[in-house]
């Protein structure tokens, strides 16, 4: 056991993918805990979907791939965000005709690129032990912009998230907030999917915070102890998927589930019993 | 609609913010017509009126979160607003502790928010969920963040719904002196003219239009208002009475004047 966490420890590419995954997973507890105070996980899913149209844009067009998602991840937020504004069609329609369009979309167009072979199971599942140098500085580059941003505004996203009116009336752009946001959480869907895959992006952003609901009196406790719930899930899913050989990124959705259920059920057994004293 | 904040010779230089024409429709519906106020610092003015009968509406037009069709608003140079919304839904979802929601208001000192509290008497509430307080106390919480900024004007959503009996003329007699105390105007929604008619210098009667205005012991004699609120809604009816040239049919809309 010790001897093959040793081998695990000074293998490349497992240093790399607990860096990405670690890094990943500090920014994505407090993004994740606007994602579930806000209600949009159903937009962080229709992101991720959009990225699947982006890598078959980038196989395309022999752009860099993570460069294509990225850039379809914000345009489809952006897009989002002002239809959104302006429309009167609900959000939860727009948000399922967009996300399985650009799904659809993305799969046929990477199999009529068929001079390219895909592993599509790696984009929809992840594949975080493949991940290569250049993705290591991407997603170290992306976690420090967004990391930067968050501090930067975060007393103002806090604000606008509790009440928008109050927030305009104190002074804030509460649209450009909203983009900022919505931005911030396109970046971060964007190169989370080489670790947990499109499909199961949303689940790292959202368990985690969900997990830390109860642990939290204020929105800064909830964001961090979020993050310290997603860096444990990555870690130990890592090493439970290189133990077990089975596949990472579910590992890690499922560890991080484990420990949602975990404290979701002695809060409610320590809120039962002081309800009863 | 003009927006304006710089210096205008058509606000006078003793106003805080001033409403003129403004006129407002959802759709067919006419919201608003012809509707105009002004506030001056330590002046409360309070609309009542009917459910329906666009308070709020009004309210958010002079705040600037809507925008009326015609008419403008004037407010006075960086004039520092106070809002206390009629509701505030904290997500369970969120933990936010009475003093965090304090503080998102701008970076007050805890300094600052216990003396506001306790000029409230809610600082037993300060490390509270804010979820969990009752309707009365999350009011007073409310206050307090629209305090907390130091407003020259206070816009107040009913302040005092959710709030019992003998709390309610406990909380406009505080803003009463609040008012004279900081010299800030305040302009507050109510439904109960009684209540507030001792915290009130101008009441505006608003079904749609400005059915009637004036100091509160005489709209509440005034036959508009007793049109609109049942004769009950009065239990002091004074003799004094103006001529009253027009009626409402059901929607609000004024009739035609049936004898002249």
């Amino acid at each position: 056991m010790i001897e093959s966490i040793a081998i695990m420890l000074t293998t490349d590419f497992v240093i790399y993918a607990l860096v990405a995954g670690i890094a990943l997973s500090v920014i994505a507890g407090p993004l994740g805990s606007f994602i579930v105070w806000r209600r949009m996980s159903y937009f962080g899913d229709t992101l991720a979907h959009s990225a699947l149209l982006g890598i078959a844009i980038g196989l395309i067009t022999g752009s860099n791939p993570q460069l294509s998602i990225i850039i379809c991840c914000l345009l489809f937020a952006f897009i989002l965000t002002v239809l959104n504004r302006s429309s009167s069609v609900s959000t939860d329609t727009l948000l399922g005709i967009l996300a399985h369009s650009s799904l659809a979309l993305g799969i046929v167009v990477l199999a009529m690129a068929d001079s390219v072979r895909v592993d599509l199971e790696a984009y929809l599942f992840g594949a975080l032990l493949t991940i290569s140098n250049a993705d290591l500085i991407w997603t170290l580059a992306v976690v420090l912009i967004v990391s930067c941003t968050l501090y930067v505004f975060w007393n103002d996203l806090v604000s606008i998230t509790v009440h928008a009116e109050l927030a305009k009336i104190e002074g804030l752009n509460v649209n450009r907030l909203n983009l900022i946001l919505v931005m911030l959480i396109a970046l971060t869907i964007a190169v989370s999917m080489k670790i947990v895959g499109v499909l199961l992006v949303t689940s790292l952003l959202i368990i985690p915070p969900a997990a830390a609901r109860h642990l939290a009196e204020t929105p800064e406790q909830m964001a961090i102890k979020a993050s310290g719930i997603g860096v444990l899930s990555v870690v130990l899913g890592l090493g439970c998927a290189f133990y077990f050989d089975v596949p990472v990124g579910p590992t890690i959705v499922i560890v991080a589930t484990l420990i949602f259920l975990a404290l979701y059920f002695t809060q409610s057994l320590r809120g039962s019993n002081s309800a009863r004293g | 609609m003009k927006n304006s904040n710089l210096d205008s010779p058509d606000l006078a230089n003793s106003d805080l913010v001033k409403a003129e024409s403004i006129c407002k429709n959802f759709g067919d519906r006419r919201v608003l017509e012809d509707i105009n106020l002004s506030i001056k610092p330590g002046q409360i003015v309070t609309l009542i009126g009917p459910n329906g009968a666009g308070k709020t509406t009004l309210v958010r037009i002079i705040l600037g979160l809507i925008k009326a069709d015609s008419g403008t608003i004037l407010q006075a140079p960086s004039l520092n607003i106070g809002y206390m919304p009629q509701k505030v839904h904290v997500e369970p979802t969120m933990p936010l502790t009475v003093a965090r929601f304090l503080k998102l208001a701008n970076k007050n000192s805890d300094q600052n928010i216990n003396a506001t509290l306790q000029e409230l008497n809610i600082a037993h509430l300060e490390k509270q969920q804010l979820s969990i307080i009752s309707g009365g106390e999350l009011q007073r919480v409310l206050l307090a963040r629209a305090l907390l900024r130091s407003p020259q004007l206070l816009v107040l959503d009913e302040p005092a719904q959710g709030i019992d009996l003998s709390g309610q003329a406990e909380l406009y007699q505080l803003i009463s002196e609040i008012s004279t105390q900081k010299q800030c105007g305040v302009l507050m929604i109510s439904h109960d003219l009684h209540l507030v008619m001792s915290a009130t210098d101008e009441v505006i009667c608003l079904n749609h239009h400005v059915c009637c205005h004036g100091k509160p012991e005489h709209v509440s004699t005034d036959p508009a208002y007793l049109d609109l609120f049942g004769a009950s809604a009065s239990q002091n009816l004074a003799i004094y009475t103006h001529h009253h040239n027009h009626e409402h049919d059901i929607t609000g809309k004024i009739r035609a004047p049936e004898h002249d």
